[in-house]
């Protein structure tokens, strides 16, 4: 009989659920006396303790978000080559550790797998390496010096790490992009501008694109001025893209015909008709920036 | 009324015994700063599980504004710290949180380490903790990407070389975290989802199975 319970029977079930019903409906709380020293409750004696740590610790933390801002430097820009790159601070150690030459070029794999894979690994497995009963730090000399001694490397390593950066800085003359951000942000504030590091690209439509001129751009400019005719900006390819606002039709003739910037831009007239660069440079000067 | 309604579902659910467990468990004297100030090492563990909760918040308002695409990543984070309100101060809650996190975890495992606690029975709670300092570094290093400027983007590439450097199925593995052969819009994408998804995931049932195992056996005895 799953329902109506009979009050002499030992084990009595909410309704037809597996849920006991309880006979006492107050849970004691255990009495501690009987353990050893001043054992508390955790709830609430020692939880309201915890929150007072934890108050002091959480209005530090917000003092520190409030006096310093999070970092934030320029867009990342792959074709940047002066960059000094700069792991997180907990990973200097093993980013200074790879720079010895016995830990890289070709022991590198000493140092990016063997050692940290054999410190990692003893730290993982501790428990399993020191099996003593001995607890105390000083009465297990070979697990606490080998402690020691990590920690000792981890702090030189980072200083050294840091050091160097901060020494590379000032050899190349640089500011840290997030501080240089800041300062040229706080520049614009003050004399009442807004300031963006994002770059905003211009696009600048192509004109006319069906044009039958277009067939002979396909055919020999876009090798250098690239698909999109956006030129190519690492080898200082100008942009077809708005090039009638920079150059007339005369000066675009004069371009096609003959050349420019010594061969860089080579000269077509061996391989385009007359006919065929006036029809082609009438369109390039119609590409001009949509006002 | 409050206690009407628990009465209403306890008597249907009994939950009384789950939250009492947690609650009434003994502190012992030689772990509460109240009776032996040098106790306070022993605060490093609540500590680093209250900046934990704080970074998952932070980081759940970060995700509202934190668009993961090359050309948005760099515009979001700065739209986000500069133009919204108070974005700037969650942005720095988890951005020194980040450090702050290792430094409670580092200053944790160093207590665990130098009292010994993590001898018998407790062995498998380090290793579960070691597994959780991990997991962390993962989330530091995948994090360190996201704001897509040029100090994330540069670190990420030299990450990648280490990972590169590990023999035989190093190419393998930075292509794998890569999403490709560079660090482009795939890795952006990939290091989000980790950072986000995979790792948080990975972190809770760690920290469950950490608590599940402290509750079980208790906090190791006095020195």
């Amino acid at each position: 009989m799953a329902h109506g319970h009979k009050s002499d029977e030992k084990i009595v079930y909410v309704g037809d659920s597996r849920v006991r019903k309880r006979s006492n409906k107050t849970i004691v709380p255990p009495d501690y006396t009987a353990f050893p020293g001043k054992s508390e409750a955790f709830i609430p004696n020692f939880l309201l303790k915890e929150w007072l740590v934890g108050c002091v610790v959480l209005v530090g933390f917000l003092v520190l978000t409030i006096a310093e801002a999070p970092p934030l430097g320029y867009p990342a820009d792959p074709t940047n080559t002066a960059f000094i790159p700069m792991p997180d601070w907990y990973f200097l150690f093993l980013y200074q550790f790879l720079k010895y030459p016995y830990a890289s070029g070709d022991y590198v794999v000493l140092g990016a797998v063997a050692v940290p894979g054999v410190a990692f690994g003893a730290l993982l497995l501790a428990p399993f390496l020191d099996t003593g009963k001995e607890r105390r730090f000083y009465r297990r000399p070979v697990a606490s010096a080998l402690m020691v001694l990590s920690l000792i490397a981890c702090v030189y390593l980072t200083k050294v790490s840091w050091d160097h950066y901060q020494y590379e800085l000032k050899v190349t003359n640089t500011v840290p992009e997030h501080i240089e951000r800041e300062e040229k942000a706080k520049e614009a504030r003050e004399k009442g501008q807004s300031f963006s590091a994002v770059k905003k690209e211009e696009s600048v439509e192509i004109v006319d694109a069906n044009d039958p001129a277009m067939e002979i751009v396909k055919a020999n400019c876009i090798g250098c001025h690239a698909v999109d005719l956006k030129g190519q900006k690492a080898l200082k390819v100008p942009a077809l893209r708005g090039v009638g606002d920079i150059l007339t039709k005369e000066e675009l003739v004069e371009t096609v015909t003959n050349g420019r910037a010594g061969g860089a831009m080579p000269s077509f007239k061996e391989k385009l008709t007359a006919e065929q660069i006036d029809q082609i440079t009438t369109w390039l000067s119609k590409q001009k920036k949509a006002q | 009324m409050f206690k009407a309604v628990y009465n209403w579902i306890d008597e249907r659910l009994d939950v009384a015994p789950l939250w009492r467990d947690v609650a009434d468990h003994e502190v012992p004297e030689h772990v509460n700063p109240a009776h032996h100030f040098s106790a306070f090492v022993y605060c490093f563990g609540g500590l680093t599980f209250f900046i934990t909760v704080i970074q998952i918040l932070s980081g759940m308002f970060l995700t509202m504004y934190f668009v993961p695409d090359i050309n948005n990543a760099y515009a979001s984070v700065d739209y986000l710290q500069h133009k919204v309100a108070f974005g700037g101060i969650v942005r720095g809650m988890h951005h020194w949180g980040a450090s702050l996190v290792i430094v409670m975890m580092f200053l944790h495992t160093l207590r665990v380490f130098f009292t010994g606690s993590y001898k018998a029975p407790r062995e498998m709670n380090w290793v579960v903790g070691m597994l959780i300092f991990f997991i962390m570094l993962g989330l530091g290093f995948t994090g360190y990407l996201l704001p897509w400027d040029n100090k994330a983007y540069f670190a990420t590439k030299v990450g990648m070389q280490i990972a590169e450097s590990v023999p035989y199925i190093g190419v393998y593995l930075k292509e794998l975290m890569q999403g490709g052969t560079i660090v482009g819009a795939q890795t952006l994408t990939r290091f989000f989802a980790i950072h986000v998804f995979f790792l948080p995931g990975a972190l809770l049932a760690l920290m469950a199975a950490h608590f599940f195992m402290i509750r079980k056996q208790g906090i190791s005895g006095p020195l």
